[in-house]
């Protein structure tokens, strides 16, 4: 078998289901976590609180001014690094075909320039973003082998694209697999890292809103 | 002189070739075989000087696909009549001679060209239950090819069935066919895949063997380097839609008629090694993917079991069905209710 047999294959399937029980795991695990019951009266109906939790999730997308100074060169770097995989993986060709293939559901693809320019960025931001990790004396205390793990989890994907984009290296079907192979890496430490956010950003969000708004304080 | 003490420039003398001719091919197969233009003059010398070369053939798992595809001259060229040069001294479906008579040309063409001759090979060799589901004269295909390798100079496995066990390897494999370098370990073996193989990278390994004597360089799946260096994706003229992004999303399709990259539909061009898009077939008439189907891999190992099938994409994979899903849906669920319950019991002091 060769190694592009086994990503598309045995590999895929296992990291998949892996995938799925890790997902579903972390998720009912957290949904049947015991609430701490609030005995304090609600100060906002239901419908408001909802609508805190929804202004929330739009209102956490942007830290407050006053922390600009501080971390705005972190926040920046993040949305170019979001922004910059959002467009990779639901603008290049491939993913979408992947995607079709998944789910049935197809659009139309980014011219591959556009796409290859956007992974060089991504790949930019995303080793900015460790350099600051690793030099700021603050997040570097706070860091634990969880982000690095998820930080390479995350670069090699990116990084064996590019290089598949350019099949420089490397055979296609070399690249191919170790491209697949990266991201299968991805898909199974996805659910037990941080980087289980993907999920769970919104979500927490919206409780914190929600919370908040049953308190009467602002969203 | 007798037919068997002529050269190979004599021959083609006789044929109406003379030497500004065997000169002519000779430039012509040092670029196929990416030779220096300057070994043609020694090429086209050492042709004209070579002996008759000894080919036995043995047909063993196979469709018959790979001599038939080998033997459809349309005129006849140099490299045909440099098939016609080769001796071959042993081949089942081309040979007059049948049954116990034909044993004895085998045996007589072993012994007489012992640790010279190639032993060319079409078709897969069955090993499981000792051999049985593939004999002639009552003989294995793996015992006659343990028994005949070790005479020979090389071997060349021709076809992807010889190479890797080809389509008879296919899942779930019954005969336990192999290649012949799953049986065959110390002997030089050169591997000539494809279903059927391009007839131009046989001759191109025949003339470079007659005239200098040894094999071509070859890559780590012993395949000619110079056929099997690139991908079909890397020579395809379509390859410039593909940089494009313009790709046909089904075989009736603006773009299929456009002649837009085939990659969505399954071509497999960027990850088969193999000549096609530069030599081209019938006489370098087209190939499959300027006929407007996707490359279905056929040169490389396990072509047939690709994941996904011919027309599933590269991009593409094979995960797991529906009710694998489900179970580890239900797997992480129980997990994580255990979990959680878990927790729950050891914070009674947030009990609701």
């Amino acid at each position: 078998m060769t190694l592009l047999a086994f990503a598309r294959g045995p590999a895929m399937q296992v990291a998949t289901l892996v995938l799925i029980v890790g997902m579903f795991w972390r998720l009912s695990g957290i949904l049947l976590l015991r609430r701490r019951v609030a005995h304090a009266a609600a100060r906002n109906p239901f419908a408001v609180r909802l609508l805190g939790g929804a202004v929330t999730i739009v209102t956490r997308t942007i830290p407050r001014r006053t922390f600009w100074p501080r971390v705005g060169a972190g926040v920046a770097l993040s949305y170019v690094f979001h922004i910059g995989l959002f467009i990779v993986l639901f603008g290049g060709a491939p993913h979408i075909l992947v995607i079709y293939e998944l789910f049935g559901v197809s659009w139309p693809d980014l011219p591959k320039g556009v796409v290859v320019v956007a992974s060089g960025i991504t790949l930019a931001a995303l080793i900015l973003l460790l350099v600051r990790r690793v030099t700021h004396p603050v997040l570097k205390m706070l860091s634990t082998p969880d982000d690095y793990i998820s930080w390479v989890i995350v670069f090699l994907p990116v990084a064996t694209g590019i290089l598949l984009s350019g099949e420089t290296i490397a055979g296609y079907g070399t690249l191919l697999a170790l491209h697949i192979l990266s991201i299968e890496a991805l898909m199974i430490w996805l659910p037990f890292g941080k980087l289980m956010h993907v999920t769970l950003v919104f979500a927490g969000r919206f409780m914190l809103g929600h919370n908040f708004s049953r308190k009467g304080a602002a969203t | 002189m007798t037919a068997g003490d002529e050269n190979l420039g004599e021959m083609l003398a006789r044929r109406g070739f003379g030497r500004r001719g065997l000169l002519k091919f000779a430039f012509a197969m040092t670029a196929s075989l990416a030779l220096p233009p300057a070994l043609a003059a020694a090429m086209a010398e050492n042709l004209a000087a070579a002996k008759r070369q000894s080919v036995i053939w043995l047909s063993f798992q196979e469709c018959t696909g790979c001599l038939e595809t080998l033997l459809r001259t349309d005129s006849p060229t140099i490299a045909g009549l440099i098939f016609d040069f080769i001796s071959l001294d042993y081949q089942e479906a081309l040979m007059a001679a049948s049954g116990s008579a034909a044993e004895l040309t085998l045996r007589q063409a072993v012994a007489a060209n012992k640790g010279k001759f190639l032993l060319a090979i079409d078709g897969s060799v069955p090993v499981a239950d000792g051999g049985v589901y593939s004999l002639t004269g009552g003989k294995s295909n793996v015992s006659m090819l343990e028994e005949i390798a070790p005479d020979a100079a090389a071997i060349l496995a021709i076809g992807t069935c010889a190479a890797y066990g080809g389509i008879p390897k296919a899942y779930p494999n019954p005969t336990g066919a192999v290649g012949v370098e799953d049986v065959i370990t110390d002997k030089p073996i050169v591997n000539i895949p494809g279903c059927p193989p391009i007839p131009e990278v046989l001759s191109g390994v025949l003339v470079y063997f007659v005239s200098f004597g040894r094999l071509p360089d070859l890559d780590e799946r012993k395949r000619p380097l110079a056929y099997f260096g690139t991908t079909i994706h890397d020579q395809c003229y379509r390859r410039p839609y593909y940089d494009q992004g313009k790709f046909a999303k089904s075989f009736d399709d603006e773009g299929a008629r456009q002649g837009w990259c085939l990659f969505e539909l399954g071509c497999k061009g960027p990850t088969t090694h193999n000549a096609c898009a530069s030599l081209k077939w019938n006489d370098g008439t087209s190939f499959p993917i300027e006929s407007g189907h996707g490359c279905l891999g056929c040169s490389e190992p396990d072509f047939w079991d690709q994941e996904g099938g011919f027309y599933t994409s590269l991009a593409g994979g094979a995960g797991p069905g529906w009710r694998e899903s489900g179970i580890a849906a239900a797997v992480g669920i129980a997990g994580g209710a255990a979990a959680a319950f878990a927790a729950r019991r050891k914070t009674p002091e947030a009990q609701e």
